[in-house]
């Protein structure tokens, strides 16, 4: 911390190029390659969860084109694919391995550490004001644990037995046995590799994070002062610190299995012809250990968006969060819910169904703090003055589709209800509105409101009102007709119906589907350039606090360096929500408390 | 070449909305930003509006064009799947409300209240009676929905109807075996290491309740109007008897049996006067992933009459016999005794 040390010494009213001088000399490697500096490790986060979210698109475009166009050919897909399409059409094997992949990726790499690592990362110092974590180095080692991974991860679609093909949440025995699914090879040894590497990163990190906000906020920074952001991404950190160590277990295990001729997944099996001499283990209980940390996860993914988007409404409401302290009372209660409802993704594996029903009674439990949650923000919106910055746009979006697809978890949670619904496309429209959009949202809110702290500039938003519109109507047209073909009992994860008297009848629909996915891509590489433009080419930022926000990363420079703040690290006095308050437009949280204010 | 066109379309496509983008910055620079973003404030606004409007009519097309196509109007196949129906219909109900009047408050409100230089923003940080009212409500409804939920959900998970018939349901890369138990009503028992090519269940003939046991593949023959319950295994790895029709599935695991059991109410014959498809059939399809043939375990369900099913069943022979032919009474009347048999236990 000797650099942070010598900021201290810096001339208050020097701009952040004086402060450079007093910082210890960078290098190339050291400023953008093993940085430590909190802000340019959420940037590479961010960065590499784009080129994730870039490849898994690709993928779920892939496979939607042999959902949308079974009886089609496709030569150029053998270009690329080789033998995984022959004769131009996708093989069975490849397709399980790309919506095993899609999955994997968009869940891990790209929406837990492409957004509560870029977030927490570039929020959690800024925001609570501190000049860093509480351990650059081990946030260094998070990314680049991350970044093992990710090459391990990615080296995996190249082998040739193909990638992991099992399914995302990779049930054993299916993958624990390369006799069952050619994915289940090296392909699946990988993977497991890989998310040891990436548990580790989400670990380093997680400590960082609590640590950080336990300890380092600045004077003042009451934890009840905490801006909704901070608090959820605190929550995240809880989540996941105490989540993955299970998720490793069971990947151990699993490894074990595969390799050392363990027996804790399987028993009395008979496959391609082989008795194997496995007995006395249980494939339930691998799903146990998975869902005990999947159930989490899908909070871990969520909670940043919506802190992010509950900041982004205030803000651009002109008014203050309705409802703070619920607002953290309903994060800390869906925290808590998350860890005791993980089995109702098992009400049919034979679970014991007296357990079940508590897992049911918890499950639509959650139902209440997320009302809650939906009602605030409506009521925050209510008598605003609201500005639509893109930022905003994905904010409102957020909360809609988050009302979408909570209110079918309803459906599913009861788990009567679930012995029909389960496994099917109605399952694969809630989650998928539920915490993929929805989350995609709130990153995407998060991006485009803290793009000018990121790099000074703006995004371009005729582009940023283009992506928006399209994602959004996009997302609807995709994902609500999937409800009717999940009530007509088709199942997910098929290669293809048209053998199927029951399903048969959807093709004009996945057809349609497939086709305003590819759109609804297309328009994120918009976003892509965009970002990557506006990078270089955006509009400058020529204020400090250009949404007029009353947090504290909006008090330091246009370009902030290492180290935040020049000179002293403002004192907080007050909320983070004082939005429309006694005539004031906003007062921010480094402003001290007038003698005729009023208090609440 | 229609591929390559597409891309090109596609890249002209971005080249115009990139220029567009950059000269509406140079335009609004010209303007003044804030005048811009006024305007751009409520052409926002206006869209949000028109999403809710246009939201609201697409989903009823929607409804339109697919609610004929869900099970619903087919109605149940089981006695036990109309309750399954019902409360959709009343989780719908709740729900759907919920949804539209969340919906339209999202969307008006940006609306109503969008940027307006002549008003101020209201300050309202909180509210307890508000929030206790909003934290009670959902409660409450979501209380009903539980209790109704595990009404149904106690019934349906317990012990099956002591009348029912007993059907061995197994699973396996990428197909269904069953294994009716024969006149004694007991399934013989069972040892996975006692599989071949020819005994593919890993039947244990040592034990003599197997030997009037029947197996067939791929189609089960069901009574109607009789519980049936389904002893669930899998000899590979995890599948999913899952029965849309009959609003229900249970996991095959390798290793740990499960049950289910339901009552078909409509036989095959009448669900195709009902529904007026001459090819319509109940199917059984594997809903947990399994492996690269997943897409096609399909299994086939015919619901009969009892007449039928019983004349069905005389006709089968029994797995013991097929296996050990040198066992068999003379060929010709193996069957006619089984049959014989199995008439005078019934």
């Amino acid at each position: 911390m000797s650099s942070v040390a010598t900021l201290h010494g810096a001339d208050v009213h020097g701009a952040h190029d004086t402060h450079h001088e007093h910082h210890h000399h960078e290098t190339f490697i050291t400023k953008y390659v093993f940085s430590q500096d909190h802000k340019m490790i959420a940037k590479q986060f961010l960065v590499t969860g784009m080129i994730w979210a870039i490849i898994g698109g690709l993928f779920s475009v892939i496979f939607r084109l042999q959902l949308g166009y079974p009886d089609s050919t496709f030569p150029w897909l053998e270009d690329f694919l080789g033998h995984w399409a022959k004769g131009g059409k996708l093989q069975p094997e490849f397709y399980y391995a790309l919506v095993t992949m899609h999955g994997t990726i968009l869940v891990f790499f790209v929406l837990t550490a492409g957004l509560s690592g870029t977030f927490a990362n570039f929020l959690i110092p800024l925001q609570v004001g501190a000049r860093d974590m509480a351990s650059p180095f081990l946030n260094m080692l998070s990314y680049w644990f991350f970044f093992i991974a990710s090459v391990i991860m990615f080296s995996s679609l190249f082998v040739q037995t193909g990638p992991a093909s099992g399914g995302w949440t990779i049930y054993p025995p299916l993958s624990a046995l390369g006799d069952a699914s050619s994915g289940s090879k090296i392909g699946m040894d990988l993977w497991l590799v890989s998310m040891a590497m990436f548990i580790v990163s989400a670990l380093l990190g997680g400590l960082n994070y609590i640590t950080t906000i336990l300890n380092m906020r600045t004077k003042g920074m009451s934890m009840t002062r905490l801006p909704l952001t901070v608090w959820a991404l605190f929550f995240t950190a809880v989540l996941g610190v105490l989540s993955f160590p299970v998720l490793l277990s069971g990947a151990i295990l699993l490894l074990f299995d595969r390799n050392l001729g363990t027996s804790f997944y399987l028993s009395d099996i008979v496959i391609a012809g082989k008795i194997l001499p496995n007995e006395g283990g249980s494939a339930i209980l691998f799903q146990h250990l998975f869902w005990f940390l999947g159930h989490p996860e899908v909070y871990i993914i969520l909670l940043p968006a919506m802190g992010m988007s509950s900041e982004i409404l205030s803000v651009n409401s002109r008014k203050p969060i309705f409802g703070y302290m619920a607002m953290v009372g309903s994060l800390f209660a869906i925290a808590i819910l998350a860890f005791l409802v993980w089995a109702h993704h098992m009400f049919v594996t034979g679970l014991n169904p007296f357990l079940g029903s508590f897992f049911v009674l918890l499950t639509l439990l959650i139902a209440v703090p997320s009302a809650i949650k939906v009602f605030n923000w409506l009521t925050t919106l209510w008598r605003g003055n609201i500005r639509f910055t893109p930022g905003m746009l994905f904010a409102i979006g957020f909360v809609s589709l988050f009302i979408s697809g909570g209110l079918t978890g309803i459906f599913l949670g009861n788990s009567a209800l679930d012995l029909h619904l389960h496994d099917t496309y109605f399952v694969v429209a809630h989650f998928h509105i539920v915490m993929g959009v929805a989350s995609f949202f709130g990153m995407f809110a998060g991006v485009y409101h803290w793009f000018p702290k990121m790099f000074g500039r703006y995004l371009n938003n005729t582009m940023a009102y283009i992506h928006f519109w399209v994602t959004i109507i996009g997302a609807y047209l995709i994902f609500w007709p999937m409800h009717y073909e999940g009530l007509a009992g088709m199942p997910r994860r098929y290669y293809e119906f048209s053998n199927w008297e029951s399903f048969k009848m959807f093709g004009g629909l996945n057809e349609f589907i497939s086709l305003v996915a590819m759109i609804v891509f297309a328009v994120q590489l918009l976003f892509v350039f965009n970002f990557f433009y506006s990078m270089f080419k955006g509009r400058k930022v020529t204020t400090t606090n250009p949404w007029g926000s009353n947090t504290l990363e909006w008090t330091t420079p246009i370009n902030p360096g290492h180290g935040n703040w020049v000179g002293e690290i403002p004192e907080v006095h007050r909320g983070a929500y004082d939005y429309a308050k006694d005539g004031h437009e906003f007062i921010p949280q480094n402003v001290p408390v007038g003698a005729d204010e009023t208090s609440h | 070449m229609k591929e390559f066109l597409m891309i090109a379309l596609g890249v002209l496509i971005f080249v115009v909305i990139f220029q567009i983008a950059k000269a509406s910055e140079y335009v609004s620079v010209l303007k003044g930003e804030e005048k811009t973003r006024k305007q751009n404030n409520k052409i926002n606004a206006f869209f949000l509006l028109g999403f809710l409007i246009f939201g609201l009519i697409g989903a009823w097309y929607c409804n339109e064009l697919y609610y004929g196509k869900t099970l619903f109007p087919q109605g149940s196949a089981s006695v036990e799947g109309e309750k399954i129906d019902l409360m959709l219909w009343i989780t719908i109900g709740v729900t759907g409300v919920v949804f539209i009047i969340t919906q339209v408050l999202l969307f008006w409100f940006p609306f109503r209240y969008q940027q307006d230089d002549n008003r101020k923003a209201f300050y309202f940080p909180h509210n307890t009676k508000l929030e206790l009212v909003w934290t009670t409500v959902p409660a409450i409804f979501l209380t009903v929905l539980v209790v109704f939920g595990l009404k149904y959900w106690f019934k349906m998970t317990n012990d099956a109807p002591g009348n029912s018939i007993v059907v061995e349901v197994t699973g396996h890369q990428f197909g269904w075996e069953f294994r009716y138990p024969g006149a004694d009503k007991v399934l013989g028992r069972k040892n996975y290491k006692l599989t071949t090519g020819a005994n593919s269940l890993g039947v244990d003939f040592d034990d003599p309740a197997s030997h009037d046991d029947i197996h067939v593949s791929g189609t089960m023959h069901l009574p109607v109007g009789v519980p049936v319950k389904m002893v669930i295994n899998s000899q590979d790895v995890i599948h999913d008897v899952g029965l849309s029709q009959f609003r229900l599935k249970m996991d095959a695991v390798p290793g740990i049996p499960t049950t289910q059991w339901f009552t078909p109410k409509i036989t095959t014959a009448d669900m195709k006067v009902k529904t007026g498809n001459p090819d319509y059939t109940y199917e059984i399809s594997c809903d947990q992933m399994c492996g690269k043939g997943h897409f096609s375990m399909r299994g086939v369900i015919i619901v009969e009459t009892m007449a039928e099913y019983k004349k069905w069943l005389a006709e089968q022979k029994s797995e013991y016999f097929t296996v050990h032919p040198e066992k068999a009474p003379a060929a010709t009347d193996s069957s006619i005794k089984v049959a014989a048999v199995l008439q005078g236990n019934k």
